[in-house]
């Protein structure tokens, strides 16, 4: 075996590796008693000096590779998703410097670029084995960033319901690898996907979907493994919940995408008989109580933090229905919406954090007059959640739209996929009512109390600012990201 | 040149936000006339006939076949110079706002921006993107700036929008995919030749989604609450052209997607366009608030345009979009005349209330402009509403005669809810007035924007009325393009 190859390969995970190390080293030596902003902007400085050498290297060193069995397999598409949550994850880390809530800055940073890592090789591998220790890497460094906040009760609340809910799906996912295993008789999810399609309809294989289905729903907070999201939404410190709503939803839905696409066989569903005819039905009706009970749900809502939370389990309903597509539009609508749904969600949480600094949960009514004290703030969380609502021109509208019109063409003249993506486009038009509630705060409701502040500084206010600029170009002109997709899907499929 | 009309508004919209407080209002004035400019200009270039011109046809989203193209035709530059002219007095009658002034006119251009987007677009995905950037703006411009319950119909009017652009998007996306999922163009998806069954369910979905916004009962609820809550420069671009998108809707999209689908269903839009004309008539006939009048006027004139769509024939679509246009002019005056002439000064809607201000010697300008903009809409012959509302009688009794006699009734109903609003509020005899009104002091005299304002639509309104076949020389035509091939044939004209 080629280790040189291997080194090539995993470059930039072992530059942000290094980085980690550095800067928990940084914060125990040199900066050791020094007042908390200049940790808090050294640490986001070397993590950004890490992405950014991580980026370089995915661009112009790392070459497309497979290793034996699919462990780590590099190719266009995977390394595009990659450089996507290495973006997501470089704004996370600068919008944290905004929200100074511990005194443990350089492990908090660390933790965040270890799960950044393993989101990283969750993309990158096909194999079964790694793909449970990549999702345990970032789930592990999850559990403790949700917890992070020692002072608060409500994060050892959201830490410890992440933990506990994570733990058990981890436990069912890996009793379905077990399983797939068993049947497939290899690891490969290449070899699986063959072995699984010459073999013949087996009760075990529904056992074992439904077993992986428990393990990544969780992870995308879909309906009826969505327990956690409100309540870590709401408690974990803020820089952990963008963490968790956006880079970690781009990881966990593209290699459960991976996974169903090429370890239960591209075709494997539908149609044909005699072939595996598994997770359509169940996915479908999993997407559908998402979309259904995630915006009803959010209508009640008062805190902003929980309403965003309802909001994501009904994006991950959104989410499955692109699954439906063909292999290259399924790629296309799910690599593009789950890109766009980490930018729209990390600007929103960003528009939160920049306002709340260290400060209680916020509710609807506290944003009451907030336009008038920080129009370009709130020109920006217009702009946010206006996408999540999916209005166009903003990138929330193409990307539903996608993955609707993906879901539709699959299967043309079926009524049953048609009633699904009628259930999105209503329970869409539902959610606009909860999104409203909030705008109309903002920008209509007069102050009762005192008006929210901007604590941030410049450096928060500009990420706000870049992301919605990105937010606002990625849905006036799709194509720019789309083509990118498109580059990468053509390479891939077979 | 058309295309200048949106870029100058989404550029205006942005540009208020900018400039100076003192400047924003002249500058949305420039921009709102350099917008009916455009218009005018394009409408002369494209010079009528039964073709459609090209403006802009470039690649947007190539995975969907999604193009950024517009394109004019007779009906869309009726409608774009509706836009224009509504957005022009729009400004004129928003001159005395001061509550947030730049986001106002900021949301106010968006709005027409959007308008004029969908009046143009050839692509179907583009039409609805424009359609739902019109939709947001209003929400804000009716809660922040409204009066009247504003939360609860600011709310009332988004929500209806959106149900009724979901189920369209529904509509389009199974469109899209039935007709192969290449392209988006609204020829492309016209010439598709769907199956009849597909067209039945599909019709009903994209005809309703988007007539909600034109008023269609029973899915109406949402005008008549939406217009009196908002402010008046609002409730005249609601009923002048907002409304006016649904119905453009129904009949670019609904009608060449789905020709099978809408002769299966003609005679049930009728019956319900008729139900709109007869009620909306007879509530508005009952209405205390004077606004109340005129949003329920509206209701019964625009189920005029629906009945015009589903006569299914030249001279009823011919008329409904006729229609369009001078219901957009008429209706804007109505509602700038209630709203700012009559009651900014007055601070009364109540028509029991308005009787003993003896109005007619107080505000001789607004009775006598109210008379106009009253005689010319329940159909009086000179002015556009009685040559529009011939047409669609023509097409309907010569397609649906037993709704066209109905639709006759609701006529005499709007002459009588009509004139009972301008002989109580305007000529009530003074006799029946307490003496000390007369003593009391003056209200303040008409600006010279509002009198601007006035004038434009009246003379409007009566231009079309006395020379119909200004617009009717692009109307007309247009239902000879291709696009209308398969409804021509299915209904056999």
């Amino acid at each position: 075996m080629d280790y040189g190859l291997i080194f090539l390969t995993l470059s930039p995970e072992f530059v942000l590796a290094v980085a980690a190390m550095a800067v928990m080293g940084l914060d125990l030596t040199v900066l050791k008693g020094t007042s908390r902003i200049y940790r808090m902007t050294a640490a986001a400085g070397v993590m950004a000096i890490g992405i950014f050498t991580a980026i370089l290297l995915l661009q112009y060193y790392v070459k497309d590779a497979s290793f034996p069995l699919g462990m780590l397999v590099q190719n266009p598409l995977n390394l595009l998703v990659k450089k996507v949550i290495l973006f997501v994850a470089l704004t996370i880390g600068l919008l944290a410097t905004e929200v100074r809530f511990t005194r443990n800055v350089g492990e908090y940073y660390a933790l965040l670029m270890l799960a950044t890592i393993g989101m990283m090789l969750l993309v990158s591998t096909e194999n079964l084995l790694l793909l449970f220790v990549a999702l345990e890497l970032t789930s592990l460094s999850l559990y403790v960033l949700a917890g992070y906040n020692e002072r608060s009760r409500e994060s050892a609340e959201a830490g410890m319901k992440y933990f506990l809910f994570g733990g058990m799906s981890a436990a069912f996912l890996l009793f379905g690898f077990s399983y797939l295993y068993g049947l497939g008789g290899t690891l490969d999810l290449g070899s699986l996907g063959l072995a699984l399609s010459a073999h013949a309809a087996d009760p075990l294989l529904s056992v074992a979907l439904i077993l992986v289905v428990i393990g990544f729903g969780f992870k995308l907070a879909a309906v009826p493994f969505h327990f956690w999201a409100p309540d870590t939404y709401q408690g974990a410190p803020i820089a952990s919940t963008m963490l968790i709503g956006s880079a970690s939803k781009v990881a966990g839905g593209y290699a459960f995408l991976k996974l169903l696409l090429i370890g239960f066989g591209a075709g494997g569903w539908s149609g044909s008989g005699e072939t595996i005819t598994g997770w359509a039905p169940l996915l479908a009706l999993i997407a559908v109580l998402s979309m259904v009970f995630g915006n009803l749900a959010a209508l009640a809502q008062t805190s902003v933090r929980r309403l965003l939370g309802y909001s994501a389990v009904a994006h991950a309903g959104y989410l499955l229905l692109g699954f439906f597509g063909s292999e290259s539009d399924a790629y296309h609508s799910v690599v593009f919406y789950l890109t766009v749904y980490a930018l729209t969600t990390v600007g929103a949480f960003g528009v939160i954090a920049a306002v709340q600094g260290k400060g209680r949960d916020l509710t609807l009514r506290d944003f009451a007059g907030f336009s008038r004290k920080s129009p370009e703030m709130a020109l920006c969380l217009l702009v946010f959640i206006l996408s999540l609502a999916g209005i166009p021109p903003l990138a929330g509208f193409a990307g539903k739209f996608y993955l609707f019109a993906a879901a539709l063409k699959s299967d043309p003249g079926h009524m049953g996929m048609l009633a699904a993506v009628s259930i999105g486009v209503v329970m869409s038009a539902v959610s606009l009512y909860y999104y409203l509630q909030l705008l109309k705060q903002v920008f209509v409701a007069d102050p009762i109390g005192p008006v929210l502040r901007v604590k941030a500084g410049f450096l928060g206010r500009s990420m706000i600012l870049l992301l919605a600029f990105c937010v606002i170009t990625l849905g006036c002109a799709p194509g720019i990201f789309l083509d990118l997709i498109t580059g990468a899907v053509i390479s891939v499929s077979r | 040149m058309l295309a200048w009309t949106i870029i100058l508004s989404f550029a205006g919209a942005l540009g208020v936000l900018l400039v100076p407080k003192a400047l924003v209002r002249w500058v949305a004035l420039v921009v709102a006339c350099a917008g009916l400019a455009c218009g005018f200009f394009g409408a002369i270039e494209f010079g009528g006939g039964p073709v459609s011109m090209s403006i802009v046809d470039l690649p947007w989203i190539a995975p969907l076949g999604v193009r950024f193209a517009l394109e004019a035709d007779g009906i869309g530059v009726t409608l774009v110079l509706l836009t224009g002219i509504a957005a022009v007095v729009g400004v004129l009658f928003s001159w005395n706002i001061e509550k947030r002034l730049s986001e106002y006119f900021a949301f106010f251009l968006t709005l027409i921006g959007g308008v004029y987007g969908v009046f143009l677009s050839a692509d179907l995905f583009l039409l609805f993107v424009f359609y739902e950037i019109a939709i947001v703006p209003k929400y804000f411009l009716i809660a922040i700036w409204g009066g009247t319950r504003k939360d609860y119909g600011a709310m009332k009017l988004v929500l209806y929008s959106f149900a009724g652009s979901a189920l369209v998007l529904i509509g389009i996306l199974a469109a899209f995919v039935a007709a192969g999922g290449s392209s988006f163009a609204l020829i492309d998806l016209a010439q598709a030749e769907y199956s009849v069954e597909f067209q039945r369910w599909a019709f009903p979905l994209v005809f309703v989604g988007f007539a909600v916004l034109a008023g269609l009962w029973p899915f109406h609820t949402w005008a008549p609450t939406g217009h009196v809550a908002a402010p008046t420069p609002v409730s005249m671009l609601l009923a002048g052209v907002v409304m006016k998108l649904g119905a453009y809707g129904a009949l670019k999209v609904a009608l060449p997607l789905f020709p099978e689908g809408a002769i299966f269903w003609r005679d049930i839009l009728a019956a319900l366009a008729v139900t709109g004309i007869v009620y909306g008539g007879l509530v508005a006939m009952t209405q205390k608030d004077f606004k109340f009048v005129i949003g329920y006027s509206s209701v019964s004139h625009m189920g005029f345009v629906l009945l015009g769509v589903a006569t299914l024939n030249e001279t009823g679509l011919s008329g409904a979009v006729l229609q369009m246009f001078s219901h957009g002019i008429l209706a804007g005056l109505l509602f700038g005349i209630v709203g700012r002439l009559v009651y900014d000064r007055t601070h009364t809607r109540n028509l029991d209330e308005l009787k003993s201000l003896n109005l007619r010697v107080r505000m001789p300008f607004a009775a006598g402009a109210f008379t106009v903009a009253g005689m010319a809409s329940m159909g009086m012959p000179g002015f556009s509403g009685f040559v529009a509302e011939l047409h669609v009688l023509i097409g309907a009794w010569r397609s649906v005669p037993v709704h066209g006699i109905i639709a006759g009734i609701g006529v005499v109903i709007g002459v009588a809810y009509t004139m009972k609003a301008i002989q109580t509020v305007f000529f009530t005899d003074a006799g029946d007035t307490d003496p000390g009104v007369e003593t009391s002091p003056t209200y303040a005299p008409f600006t010279v924007p509002e009198r601007a304002g006035v004038w434009m639509l009246s003379l409007t309104s009566l231009l079309i009325g006395l020379y119909p076949r200004i617009l009717l020389d692009w109307i007309t035509p247009t239902f000879q393009t291709p696009l209308y091939e398969g409804l021509r044939k299915g209904a056999g004209w």
